[in-house]
């Protein structure tokens, strides 16, 4: 077995503040194989983006990662001091952010933002460097990018500007890109460009892709495989066909029954009753409990590990129980 | 481009005319130049002479004409107490300011910028800390007092530096400078700390503020993804994005800086054009104030058009919507 690109391990995440220590991520675990496009989705303060900022070694404190260990094909990488990190970043593994609008920085022509970022990671000369630039351009899609490379971040159009984040992401060849939410800040119709544009790259380069976003019908396009996070944990992850058309945990069944149908068939979307805990106020047990329909006495008490379903892997009581129940 | 600059020039000029007015009518509200000019015991009819040879009797509207004409000439009458062109008064002292206030600009800008810079980066160190508390008490004491303070330490107790003065000045042309002589150096550190470190203070919590403010911007958490050194990050995307609203105080402060050597040219004694208005206001003489306003409100338009070039010359964006003008 070939060894994944990305291997996360029981990691954690703590914001220290003066009065108490809050875990926005806790304990969680996945891999992400070459050329495999891993969807993360949850809703707002999951930590869904806090997961792909511990992994391209971005937390800004008071936030830190408390525990576990992130590997970076084969290499231990969440450890790293901080040089050592930021040649990683931009090199091994590209990250590209929500809001194209304001990922670029306005004062710089893209041109020289791609050369100099080029020239941080691959020791080419500037004219080489130059002629990647135009290359890269060319790959995400700008047209005439001989004559764009000289133009400003404000004299594209958002959509392209989010091809211009791409390629400086991908200008150094990483073994991992982290896409966070990118294309919450879309039109609908440049989404589905940017998304095609991602899954081609990831294709063409076996680049693994760590796409988080809140969009289901974005994962089920691209992606392999699913997390599902609810609360700092994964509370199903599998892959992106098993886990939309038969989700096991009732969290991931209320999301899935809150996608619309275009055929109409249900009268009204299903919805998650309550919200997510905060931080400072995470029920016992299973975080889930309090909005879930199916929360016996355990929920309240045992939190749940991650259990082999078939192809899924699910925190949840309730197929301890089956698998248990099968098993006698 | 350049209808931007022409168009920003004539409203320049606008504002130009409108103070020239107000210079105008100081001499017909101040009082009557005649008496300023002659002594008790002149006679009526040699009053009524000079009434007419300076063309007093002429219709207001004449007058001012005549006013702007010669002032467009850089003629502003004579001196009622030098009896001396005012542009000759104004050209002998104009160097002295002038070095002055480039001094104090030039070091309040490198050390407003360096401070500001390092405490942004910086935020918790102990210096940063000192700094901080260091720019409160540059912002909140007046001038004169630090003038005095800085007077009492290096000249009077450690008798380092001269007190007054410019010290030895060397002529080029009718252009005189302390620049090239020992003491004239010497004697331009005392003053240029005093009028910059108002302006120093201020540009450092300026920087300040906008770096850590830029800091927490996208585009620098993007670029530290890409994994560029932190120097490349605060040198390059973050100082240059801070440099914007630097370039407008700064211009404003050197305008303000000009126009406010007057109370660092008192205290030190400066021979430059602060002082000579302040001498002026004491004589009423009238030319010469006038002659400074006008003065002072052309360096001030001069700064802001400059201001408003630099803007386009650092942010690009500017300079797409000033070509494609609405």
């Amino acid at each position: 077995m070939t060894e994944p690109v990305l291997s996360v391990r029981n990691l954690q995440v703590e914001f220290v503040t003066r009065r108490s220590t809050l875990r926005a991520i806790d304990g969680i675990s996945f891999d992400i194989s070459k050329g495999e496009v891993l969807g993360v989705v949850g809703e707002s303060g999951a930590g869904k983006s806090l997961t792909g900022l511990a992994v391209i070694g971005l937390i800004d404190p008071p936030g830190r990662i408390a525990g576990g260990e992130i590997y970076l094909s084969g290499m231990r990488i969440d450890n790293l001091p901080p040089e050592k990190m930021r040649r990683i970043r931009g090199k091994r593994i590209g990250m590209i952010f929500q809001d194209p609008l304001t990922s670029l920085n306005p004062l710089y022509r893209i041109g020289d933002q791609l050369v100099e970022t080029i020239k941080t990671h691959l020791n080419l000369t500037e004219s080489a460097a130059r002629r990647r630039a135009v290359d890269l351009l060319a790959e995400v899609g700008i047209p005439a990018p001989e004559k764009r490379v000289d133009a400003y971040p404000h004299e594209f159009s958002g959509g392209m500007r989010q091809r211009v984040v791409i390629a400086l992401a991908i200008c150094a060849e990483p073994e991992l890109i982290i896409a966070d939410e990118p294309t919450t800040a879309l039109d609908v119709s440049v989404q589905a460009q940017i998304i095609s544009l991602i899954k081609r790259l990831g294709r063409d380069h076996g680049t693994a892709v760590m796409l988080v976003t809140h969009d289901m019908g974005v994962i089920a396009e691209t992606s392999d495989r699913v997390a599902v996070m609810y609360s700092g944990r994964i509370a199903e992850i599998g892959p992106v066909l098993d886990v939309v058309q038969n989700p096991l945990h009732p969290y991931a069944k209320g999301l899935m029954g809150a996608i619309p149908t275009l055929s109409g068939d249900a009268a009204r979307l299903v919805q998650i009753p309550g919200s997510m805990p905060r931080l400072s106020a995470i029920p016992p047990g299973c975080s889930f409990n309090p909005r879930c329909a199916f929360a016996f006495d355990r929920c309240r008490i045992e939190r749940p590990e991650q259990i082999k379903h078939g192809t899924q892997a699910v925190a949840c009581h309730l197929y301890d129980a089956a698998a248990k129940d099968t098993a006698a | 481009m350049l209808a931007f600059t022409l168009r920003r020039a004539i409203q320049a000029i606008g504002v130009m005319i409108a103070v020239g007015v107000i210079a105008f009518s100081m001499f017909r509200f101040a009082g009557d130049p005649v008496n300023q000019i002659v002594s008790m015991d002149t006679s009526a009819a040699e009053r009524a002479a000079i009434r007419q040879s300076l063309g007093l009797d002429d219709p207001v509207l004449v007058q001012l004409g005549r006013y702007f004409a010669n002032a467009a000439q850089f003629k502003f009458g004579v001196s009622y107490q030098f009896r001396l062109p005012v542009a000759d008064l104004l050209k002998e002292r104009m160097p002295a300011t002038l070095e002055l206030a480039i001094c104090a600009t030039i070091l309040a800008m490198v050390f407003g910028i360096l401070m500001g810079v390092y405490s942004a980066l910086h935020r918790d160190s102990l210096l940063a800390k000192i700094l901080q508390a260091i720019s409160l008490i540059g912002i909140s004491l007046p001038t004169f007092l630090i003038g005095i303070l800085l007077i009492y330490l290096f000249s009077v107790t450690l008798g380092w530096l001269p007190s007054f003065g410019r010290g030895e000045v060397v002529r080029i042309g009718w252009w005189t400078t302390g620049l090239l002589t020992i003491s004239g150096l010497k004697a331009l550190i005392l003053p240029s700390i005093t009028l910059g470190l108002f302006q120093m203070t201020l540009i450092m919590r300026l920087v300040r503020a906008e770096m850590l403010e830029v800091l927490r911007t996208d585009y620098i958490r993007f670029a530290r993804a890409r994994g560029l050194t932190t120097r490349a990050i605060h040198f390059g995307h973050a100082l240059k994005n801070t440099l914007v609203p630097v370039i407008t105080v700064a211009g404003m402060q050197f305008g303000l800086v000009i126009a406010f050597a007057i109370i660092t040219e008192t205290v030190f004694q400066w021979p430059g054009m602060g002082l000579l208005f302040v001498q002026a206001v004491q004589n009423v003489d009238i030319p010469i104030m006038a002659a400074y306003l006008l003065m002072v409100s052309l360096i001030f338009v001069t700064i802001n058009l400059v201001v408003d070039i630099l803007y386009t010359v650092v942010d690009p964006r500017l300079r797409s919507t000033i070509s494609r003008p609405v």
